[in-house]
């Protein structure tokens, strides 16, 4: 298997930010209430963790080993303040929705656990391709788990489309039956945790078939 | 071939899980009757709904976990569960809410956990809370009982209410706050006691029809008490716990503060002292540590329904205290005869 091709299996599905390494839980676990929320911060997180690896990448050589961490920090909290600035600039309202998360993004450990992991020892190329995938993957589970939790806690699917893709995407909005009385829990805090946990328990589920069960598809040796 | 070697003990146990969940059921019976004969049918479809869901999750569940389907159906256990549950909800609950319900205290409250003795919280309790977190509007629909409206609704409508068949406003001008209910928002109101007594909804010692339905509940506590199927410590200790919260404030002002006698006549305290807080599983398991246990659940009623958001807390009262009970355990084991 070529690097390209590992790095992207590593970081959407075998190497999972969320869903195998369990980091940056609480912004996932806070603002997935809708299929927009996850997306607008899905996409921070994303751009954070491409611009933040091909950075530390790129310095690799020239900051000693002992202060490696504080400069990390300081590289993704301002990469972090530029999307903050951007995002304000250029999408208020979902700004305002996503509050203290997106400054939080400097806290994920997601992405110092790929700085320090991954782009510290690696040329630029592959740790920006690092930061996108693992980003996508990210960006996949919050996607789907706010869908989870919308659809069930409010019965629509892209609701407030509006705040990212401007006023025409009102009719992106999906109800799936007017008079659904809505479950509150799926939006409240359990319902993360509930969410989560379903998300987590299928991908296991679907790893630990036997494999006589699966579909025939060409062995890939995994390397170690 | 040797004779089997049978050791000690000798006498066949007395008591069975099946036998110890048919005694509750037993102890239930005179409350329900009560319950069902002063708010209507409603309540006995509630409880049916609730069997029926739950032995079909019980059943699913333990085949997907490979356990024996039969075993364990047969054993009560989840009966017990959904009939409890059921007496928590309103009565005419629509069908889906029995359901959701019933799903969340089999699956998130028991088999998530391991099943049957294994689960720290108690399952019906859990499956109320999560109805009441979730659907406010559904969950606080109650029906005046029928001594107080004149009019009780009929196997048939309550039927057509529960499957959504019936229309609901028909019904809307039956519906009213609880006791509790109307006391929290009328003190909230600074209303005095004496004045909100005076709603028909009240009767000589708490609610119309909640009082008696609650002495039918102590009759079959009692009666399990006189079998013993529970022991005392939890059922006093939480009665005590109640009692002397609301006695002491009772005494401190009596017009913002209800009296003991309708704090403990009224909703889920006599029920929960003797049916839902003494479930073996979740509760306390040191003598000293039920009497602990059962004097916490008590104070937190009584500062759950005066100064919480909701107008009662048994439900919030047993999950908070069995989150405490291995700590309550740890510290109440007794002294081992011989040893400091």
């Amino acid at each position: 298997m070529t690097m390209q091709s590992e790095i992207t299996r590593n970081g959407l599905w075998s190497n999972n930010v969320a869903l195998v390494q369990l980091l940056g839980l609480c912004p996932l676990l806070a603002v997935t209430s809708t299929v927009i929320n996850g997306l607008g911060l899905g996409i921070a997180t994303l751009i954070t963790l491409v611009l933040s690896n091909s950075i530390v990448s790129l310095i690799r050589g020239f900051v000693r080993n002992e202060v490696r961490l504080p400069v990390f920090v300081l590289i993704i909290a301002s990469v972090v303040t530029i999307i903050e600035l951007s995002m304000k600039a250029m999408f208020y309202e979902l700004y305002l929705v996503l509050g203290i998360f997106i400054p939080l993004i400097v806290t994920n450990c997601a992405i110092i656990g790929r700085a320090e992991g991954f782009a510290s020892r690696n040329p630029v190329g592959p740790a920006a391709l690092d930061g996108l995938m693992m980003g996508l993957g990210f960006l996949l589970v919050l996607v789907l788990l706010g869908g989870m939790r919308e659809l069930i806690g409010f019965g629509t699917l892209f609701a407030h489309a509006e705040l990212m893709f401007g006023d025409g995407a009102k009719s992106l909005m999906l109800e799936i039956d007017p008079d659904y009385p809505g479950f509150l829990l799926a939006v409240l805090p359990p319902g993360a945790f509930f969410g989560l946990a379903i998300l987590i328990v299928a991908k296991n589920w679907f790893d630990l078939r036997p494999a006589a069960q699966r579909q025939p598809t060409p062995a890939v040796a995994e390397s170690a | 071939m040797t004779s089997l070697f049978v050791s000690s003990p000798y006498v066949a146990p007395a008591n069975s899980l099946k036998r110890l969940m048919i005694q509750v059921i037993v102890a239930l019976l005179p409350g329900t009757l009560t319950y069902a004969w002063y708010f209507g049918p409603g309540v006995l479809i509630n409880i049916a709904l609730a069997c029926l869901f739950a032995l079909m999750f019980e059943a699913a569940i333990l085949k997907l976990r490979a356990r024996p389907v039969m075993a364990h159906l047969g054993d009560y256990s989840a009966i017990v569960a959904a009939w409890l549950f059921a007496l928590c909800l309103p009565m005419h609950s629509p069908w889906w809410l029995v359901l959701v319900g019933i799903g969340f205290t089999m699956i998130a409250g028991k088999h998530v956990y391991g099943g049957l003795g294994f689960n720290p919280f108690n399952p019906a309790m859990v499956g109320y809370v999560v109805l009441l977190i979730s659907f406010p509007r559904e969950m606080t629909t109650w029906y005046l009982p029928g001594s107080v409206s004149g009019d009780t609704l009929t196997l048939g409508e309550s039927l057509a209410y529960s499957f959504g068949t019936a229309d609901i406003q028909q019904w809307d001008a039956l519906s009213s706050a609880t006791p509790l209910d109307q006391v929290k928002t009328g003190v909230g109101q600074q209303i005095a006691i004496s004045e909100i007594r005076l709603s028909p909804l009240f009767g000589q010692l708490a609610g119309k029809g909640w009082e008696w339905t609650s002495l039918a509940w102590f009759a079959g506590g009692l009666w399990l008490l006189v079998t013993r199927t529970i022991r005392w410590h939890i059922p006093v200790a939480l009665l005590l716990g109640v009692m002397s919260m609301a006695t002491l404030f009772y005494l401190a002002d009596m017009e913002s503060y209800a009296s003991p006698l309708f704090h403990l006549l009224s909703g889920a305290v006599i029920i929960g002292a003797f049916f839902i807080a003494t479930d073996p599983v979740t509760a306390a398991t040191t003598d000293r540590g039920r009497i602990v246990y059962g004097l916490m659940i008590g104070c937190l009623i009584y500062v759950i329904r005066v100064w919480g958001g909701y107008p009662d807390g048994v439900a919030f009262a047993v999950l908070l205290a069995n989150m405490c009970v291995p700590f309550i355990d740890y510290y109440t084991q007794p002294r081992v005869y011989g040893e400091q």
